[in-house]
């Protein structure tokens, strides 16, 4: 006879209530896990998007993605007959707000030369850039459709494909477009600006050559070491160079860390505060059950039935709950603003957590359960 | 009536704290309960006949004094010679409630079969047993119903038919009456009557219940902690305690 099933099936309702109770804190707890995922695959989505080896960018500069680098475009020629090096990209970023149904839309803007590395890594509608200006592929999460028409600077792009998951480590949208218009975009000056430039004899104010970029990307061949051909950059002595893993490590490192640690505390305290809850959830319906033990006791019963009654209860109510929470987060998490990266080892570590809070919740009640005097049962 | 006691209680004596704070509850009392007895414990509140209700059925430790059960010492100079006192308790005694104390998630069947699996019995044949006593206690028509759903009368049959499950020769209850009206409190008394001569047992109540006096073979009556009476003699009753007084503190016949 299981003792524990049988109370459950008595007060199912009452159960299953606090079971959802449990199940929505463990939710948040989920979703904190998940968004503090997501903090970081969003800060290295960029980064990993244009699947390079090596990024070089201005000298005693962590950019561009950690520091402001501006270097000359034609140095991706110079990279791009380093040996082992198998193709070279100049790339620019930025963030842009621009108009759309009459609402603020805020960009990341990269600007890259197509048939180089760059481009957006996947195309789920349309097609990528075939004209050297005005168009632009842009994220899904931009609510952006074939064919729109967007003014971004002073010009106008039509959307020609769309890609999913770029968002910058801010969760903006990233919407790609040419290098020369990113450029334009970035380093022009309005004509106002640039004729009293000019005025002033500012030389090649206007038409100045503007092949500027934030960085040169560089894709390696299979069998070159990115640190060798990192360091062959690096006696320019004009130019950093910066590997791919290391570039990754920056972003975790500088860009997201405190964000990452804010989160991480207070997925912790959330934990904490579960952890506290389902100990007094546990301790409380074992109170409520002192005359039942007490009697139980009295018969005869011995303390592993008691014991075991009240771990299974314990283990039911986390489990039941965790996978409420599990089951509602995977339900809702597209919904967030930003991204919510569920893992399977985030769940199952989760899991195993509140199955240890429960046990050493329930060892609380069995703590309680034990003390009770089976003399008890004799009083009214 | 058989020769050998089926409760022997020598000179037990309980006292709870030290000092100036402590209290004797118990003071050397000695009884014997012989089968197919129904024995009372009376007295005033805060006389001692809980704590040797607790005593008898092994929950509470004596101070001094000796305990056997059918022949055998279980309780030596206020030291349990058995260190299982539940098995002691789920083998030999039956315990009766005020409020019947059934668990109220399981139904009135599985309230007497606990019993029985508790003590290793497969579960077909625990419930089979369970259904039997509850027949037996003509409260079988109700072995599906939860407590709740109980009369005062048919929870206490069921609280009874889980006090015989094991076929204990010793069957202690509390104030077993106190939540009845006469009427039922008569049946419940019949049942006990029933139970001590069918199964060969001893019965002793703890009871305030003055409708049921005449019920019981004998009555010890408690006062301040001391035996004051043997064994009932209803012509001796003391018209204010309502129970019997005959002198001599040791029990027995």
């Amino acid at each position: 006879m299981n003792l524990a099933y049988r109370d459950i099936r008595h007060g199912f309702g009452r159960f299953i209530l606090t079971c959802i109770g449990l199940g929505l804190l463990l939710g948040v707890v989920l979703a904190m896990i998940g968004i503090y995922r997501g903090l970081v695959v969003d800060a290295l989505t960029i980064a990993r998007a244009p699947a390079v080896d090596l990024w070089v960018v201005e000298a005693n500069t962590r950019g561009p993605f950690a520091e402001a680098s501006r270097i000359p475009g034609d140095v991706r020629e110079a990279v791009a007959r380093i040996a082992g090096v198998e193709s070279a990209g100049g790339i620019t970023y930025q963030t842009v707000e621009a108009e759309h149904i009459g609402a603020k839309l805020r960009l990341y803007v990269i600007g890259y030369e197509p048939a180089r590395p760059g481009g957006p890594p996947e195309i789920i509608a349309g097609r990528g850039i075939a004209r050297s200006h005005y168009e632009m592929v842009a994220d899904q999460s931009a609510g952006l459709v074939l064919g729109d028409r967007l003014r971004v600077g002073r010009s106008t792009f039509s959307v020609v494909g769309l890609t999913r998951h770029q968002v910058s480590s801010g969760g903006d949208p990233a919407v790609y477009i040419t290098l020369s218009d990113a450029q334009k975009l970035q380093f022009d000056l309005a004509p106002p600006a640039a004729r009293i430039q000019q005025a002033r004899g500012a030389v090649g104010a206007v038409g100045a050559n503007r092949d500027t970029v934030n960085a040169v990307i560089a894709r390696l061949q299979p069998n070159a070491a990115p640190e060798a051909v990192a360091e062959t950059v690096r006696r320019w002595k004009h130019q950093a160079a910066i590997t791919q893993e290391a570039q990754e490590q920056i972003l975790i490192r500088s860009l997201v860390d405190r964000a990452r640690r804010q989160i991480g505390l207070f997925t912790s305290l959330l934990l904490v505060v579960s952890a506290v809850i389902i100990a007094l959830i546990i301790y409380t319906m074992t109170m409520e059950k002192t005359k039942q033990i007490a009697t139980l006791k009295l018969i005869g019963a011995p303390d592993r039935t008691i014991i075991g009654m009240i771990v299974q209860q314990a283990l039911a109510l986390g489990l039941i709950g965790f996978s409420i929470g599990a089951m509602l987060i995977a339900t809702i998490s597209d919904y967030f603003p930003r991204r919510v990266v569920l893992e399977a080892d985030n769940m199952l570590a989760l899991g195993l957590i509140v199955v240890v809070v429960c046990l050493m919740a329930s060892g609380l009640g069995v703590r309680a359960a034990l003390r009770v005097d089976p003399a008890t049962a004799l009083g009214s | 009536m058989a020769d050998q006691p089926l409760v022997r209680c020598e000179r037990i004596s309980k006292h709870f704290g030290e000092g100036e704070t402590r209290v004797d509850a118990l003071r050397d009392v000695s009884l014997d309960v012989f089968p197919r007895q129904l024995v009372a414990l009376l007295g005033p509140s805060g006389s001692g006949k809980t704590t040797l209700l607790n005593i008898i059925g092994c929950i509470l430790d004596a101070s001094s004094g000796s305990m056997a059960f059918d022949g055998e010492t279980v309780l030596s100079e206020g030291r349990w010679l058995k260190t299982n006192l539940r098995q002691l308790r789920l083998h030999n005694i039956g315990f009766i409630f005020q409020f019947h104390n059934l668990i109220p998630f399981l139904d009135a069947t599985d309230n007497v079969a606990l019993v029985l699996q508790l003590s290793g019995e497969e579960a077909g044949a625990a419930r089979a047993r369970a259904v039997e006593l509850l027949d037996y206690l003509e409260v079988g028509h109700r072995r599906n119903a939860m407590p709740a759903n109980l009369s005062g009368g048919e929870a206490q049959r069921v609280a009874i038919a889980r006090a015989l499950a094991n076929r204990p020769r010793i069957i202690l209850a509390d104030e077993p009456t106190a939540a009845l009206d006469s009427k039922r409190a008569g049946i419940v008394m019949d049942l006990l009557r029933k139970v001590a001569i069918e199964q060969d047992a001893a019965v002793i109540v703890v009871t305030h219940d003055e409708k049921i006096f005449d019920r019981f073979d004998r009555k010890f009556v408690l006062r301040d902690g001391r035996l004051e009476t043997g064994d009932a003699d209803p012509a001796k009753l003391d018209a204010s305690a309502g129970v019997a007084t005959v002198g001599g503190g040791a029990g027995g016949l």
